[in-house]
């Protein structure tokens, strides 16, 4: 099973927001029976010499340090290579692969917008999405909100992104049910045909490989 | 990893849907994990893809080898199938990833 399952909630009680004067509690601050379990496994395999602390340590660091710069460089390079764009479409992880990109086992899907489909991505069972790709992804993609409406009022939710999706383009929600995960190729912003596929690189952003937005020129 | 993508390809179910055919996903409320959101259940859609086979996850859960490997599908539905009261244009379309126990063939009408 993949590692990246998981569903949080980070529920707040009056609406998110706090009444004057209470401190925002930590969200690690009582030991669920998770918590519990994630420490007695980690303290086991350290015991047992399965694993070091240096080495939770190093993965944890890694994870955190990831970002969306590995999606970025696939988007621009598909904007400036045709036949790489198809190639990605047909198997996303081997051209992720063929960028040098680390990936693992990662199985991965692109999806690509254009001015017929917008495509944005969810996952309504718990919160997968491609880390190796993305980095981790943002509270809100986790939230219960994001996840229930966003396969049902797809409109809506773009809408509270700032995103408004003419009536003539077909939306295609992804619901990433199982063991693929999900890239949106934006569509490349008007002139920008003078920028090198580095330049294009910084202009894509995390929320336009999910789908929550588009790329301004 | 090599190990178990070679075990995995000795021990699939064989594949029942090609793209392009109507299914419906199976109405069952079976304890335990499972990856088909309620919301599918019952409705009708078309395969998009097929994305390989992979371990099930019911069995994978209980630390079970999931083995013999399911089919895993990518199923399209019209927003409309799934929400009768669905607010947006008629032709927008969901897809959600169904492994082959949980979809049946659908005729389709003449």
């Amino acid at each position: 099973m993949s590692g990246d399952h998981e569903a949080e909630d980070g529920h707040l009680p009056h609406g998110g927001h706090l009444p004057h004067g209470e401190i925002r509690p930590d969200q690690d601050d009582s030991l669920t029976y998770y918590r519990a379990m994630e420490t007695a496994v980690r303290e086991l395999l350290i015991e047992k010499g399965v694993l070091t602390a240096a080495d939770v340590r190093r993965q944890i660091e890694a994870m955190d340090s990831r970002g969306p710069h590995g999606g970025a460089m696939m988007v621009a390079r598909a904007w400036v290579d045709t036949a790489f764009k198809q190639r990605m479409l047909e198997d996303g992880s081997a051209a992720a692969r063929e960028l040098g990109l680390e990936i693992g086992p990662l199985n991965l899907i692109v999806v690509e917008n254009t001015s017929a489909v917008h495509n944005v991505i969810v996952c309504t069972l718990c919160s997968c999405y491609p880390r190796m790709l993305l980095g981790l992804p943002p509270d809100w993609y986790k939230s219960r909100n994001y996840r229930s409406r966003t396969v049902r009022e797809p409109r809506a939710v773009l809408a509270e992104f700032g995103t408004l999706i003419p009536a003539d383009t077909r939306i295609c929600v992804h619901d990433s049910t199982a063991d693929m995960r999900y890239l949106v190729l934006p569509r490349r912003p008007e002139n920008t045909e003078h920028l090198s596929e580095a330049q294009l690189a910084a202009l894509v952003t995390r929320d336009s490989m999910i789908g929550v937005s588009v790329i301004e020129e | 990893m090599t190990d178990t993508a070679a075990l995995r390809r000795e021990t699939c179910s064989p594949h029942r849907f090609r793209v392009g055919d109507r299914v419906r996903v199976r109405v069952a409320y079976p304890i335990g994990h499972v990856r088909t959101p309620f919301y599918i259940r019952g409705k009708s859609g078309i395969i998009e893809r097929l994305c390989g086979s992979f371990p099930n996850p019911e069995e994978l859960a209980y630390a079970r080898s999931g083995l013999p490997a399911l089919p895993l599908y990518r199923v399209r539905f019209l927003q409309r199938e799934l929400w009768p009261d669905y607010v947006g244009r008629p032709a927008d379309t969901l897809e959600a990833e169904i492994y082959q126990h949980w979809l049946q063939a659908e005729e389709v009408p003449p």
